[in-house]
């Protein structure tokens, strides 16, 4: 089988489990497990990029769903969570004295 | 609104919005039938014009370069809008003394591991981002993870060199400024705003593309540092607990 | 076949927008923009796609050889990564409204005072 003639099953398959990932992660209500399923998603929508020959934004959609979500999406639900508690969260930097 | 009338409203509105949508798809060519004139003069004429081999970012940078720098202060607005909500200047921060450091061994070897290499990826993915698959803007999302593994690996100490805010502030500031710098040379030269105005070397050898260069290490630098700024925005800054007054409704 | 990635692409966008219409919790109404501004991503590649093309790299493939559009490739790298910084902006808001109200219910905001 050719290259071209692969192409279009994978093709499909990629935008059905982009299809079918978009309502997982809508329907997952808790932020943290959220942040995981978008994680996957974003995974899901990089084998789509590839499949239609884009590879620059696959890299974006990788390094940002890898690096870039998570970091914010955690670091908000970390601090929502520290306030609720009313203290303050672990390891909070401050201004240390300059002589350290 | 309350939530009923809100939710009660959804289902048609989506129902009208689904019907928008369904009459502009059926007006798009079919999928694979590309029409427009534009990829297939860029794919013919950017690699003789300008020596890049990745038209993708001879687009991004040159061809449509006004366009990113849009993009890029969306970017350096948003750090701005992060930075005045959640920056706190009165001074009032706990200092925690006890560092925590990860409990095995075979982890933070792992992770070690992972930081230096996902460095020389990140650095690597900006300097040939116009030749192969890649550019200032993936690469410098990858450098930042990796200089912010340092946190999740080492200890907090560790860390602490790249997160001072009067050091990233100005650069920041550099990298969003340095792509008006370069266009403003161009205008000041004769030409317009943002003309490729520098030699074009060979495609496929790492001086080419002229300013495209210039411009891609400016826009890693400004991503690099505003993702660094965004995690000592939100995970660094002290919170306040809420005092008894504030608390609740 | 012809025209599933853009019915794809339209499905996204709405169940972003139900999950953005119906959410409790203001992270989890940031999470379902990013899922509606994804359906954006894929509308534009598949927009581009030549049938048979190949990525429009020339570093080893010869000049000339049929490539996918790559203006919408541009519009596309560039949006995905300043839209991480513009899902944080909306986070801090949320943080903030957090630590005004002690809620984060996008209902229970309305009756935030000072």
């Amino acid at each position: 089988m050719t290259l071209a003639a692969t192409l279009v099953p994978l093709q499909a398959v990629a935008f059905a489990l982009v299809a079918l990932g978009a309502p997982v992660v809508v329907l997952t209500r808790d932020p943290l497990r959220q942040a995981l399923v978008n994680g996957v998603y974003g995974v899901s929508l990089v084998c789509l990029f590839v499949v239609l020959q884009a590879p620059d934004p696959a890299l974006s959609m990788l390094v940002v769903s890898a690096v870039g979500y998570p970091l914010v999406i955690l670091a908000a639900v970390a601090r929502v969570r520290a306030e609720r508690r009313g203290r303050a969260p672990r390891e909070a930097a401050g201004k240390q004295d300059d002589s350290e | 609104m309350s939530r009923r009338v809100r939710i009660a409203l959804l289902g048609p509105a989506l129902l009208g919005l689904g019907a928008l949508f369904a009459w502009a798809v059926a007006g798009l060519p079919a999928f694979g039938d590309y029409r427009g004139p534009y990829g297939d003069l860029l794919n013919k004429v950017v690699v003789p014009l300008r020596h890049t081999t990745n038209v993708v970012m001879g687009t991004t940078f040159d061809v449509r370069g006004i366009d990113t720098m849009g993009e890029e202060f969306i970017l350096y607005a948003a750090i701005v809008g992060v930075t005045l909500l959640l920056r706190d200047e009165s001074g009032r921060r706990q200092v925690e003394r006890r560092t925590r450091r990860l409990a095995t061994d075979s982890v933070r070897l792992v992770g070690v591991v992972m930081v230096g290499g996902g460095l020389l990826v990140g650095l690597w993915l900006i300097a040939f981002g116009y030749i192969t698959p890649g550019g200032g803007f993936q690469g410098g999302v990858l450098t930042a993870g990796a200089i912010l593994l340092l946190y999740v690996v080492g200890s907090h100490r560790d860390y602490r060199p790249f997160r001072n805010e009067h050091v990233l502030d100005p650069l920041e500031g550099l990298g969003a400024g340095g792509y008006v710098v370069v266009g403003l040379a161009a205008l000041a030269s004769g030409s317009a705003f943002l003309t490729n105005l520098f030699g074009f070397g060979t495609p496929g050898k790492l001086l080419s593309g002229g300013s495209i260069a210039v411009l891609n290490w400016a826009s890693a630098i400004a991503v690099t540092v505003a993702m660094l700024l965004l995690f000592a925005e939100f995970l660094e800054t002290y919170v306040t607990p809420l005092e008894p007054k504030d608390a609740g409704s | 076949m012809s025209y599933l990635p853009y019915a794809v692409a339209a499905w996204i966008c709405l169940v972003g927008i139900a999950g953005i219409a119906t959410s409790r919790n203001l992270i989890h109404l940031a999470v379902c923009l990013t899922v509606t501004q994804s359906s954006s991503y894929v509308l534009l590649l598949s927009v581009g796609y030549v049938k048979h093309g190949v990525a429009p790299i020339f570093k080893g493939t010869k000049l000339g050889t049929p490539a996918v559009d790559p203006v919408v490739q541009a519009l596309t790298l560039t949006d995905i990564v300043v839209s991480v910084a513009v899902v944080a902006l909306i986070l801090a808001l949320a943080l903030d409204a957090h630590r005004l109200s002690g809620k984060v219910d996008p209902d229970g905001l309305a009756d935030v005072s000072g």
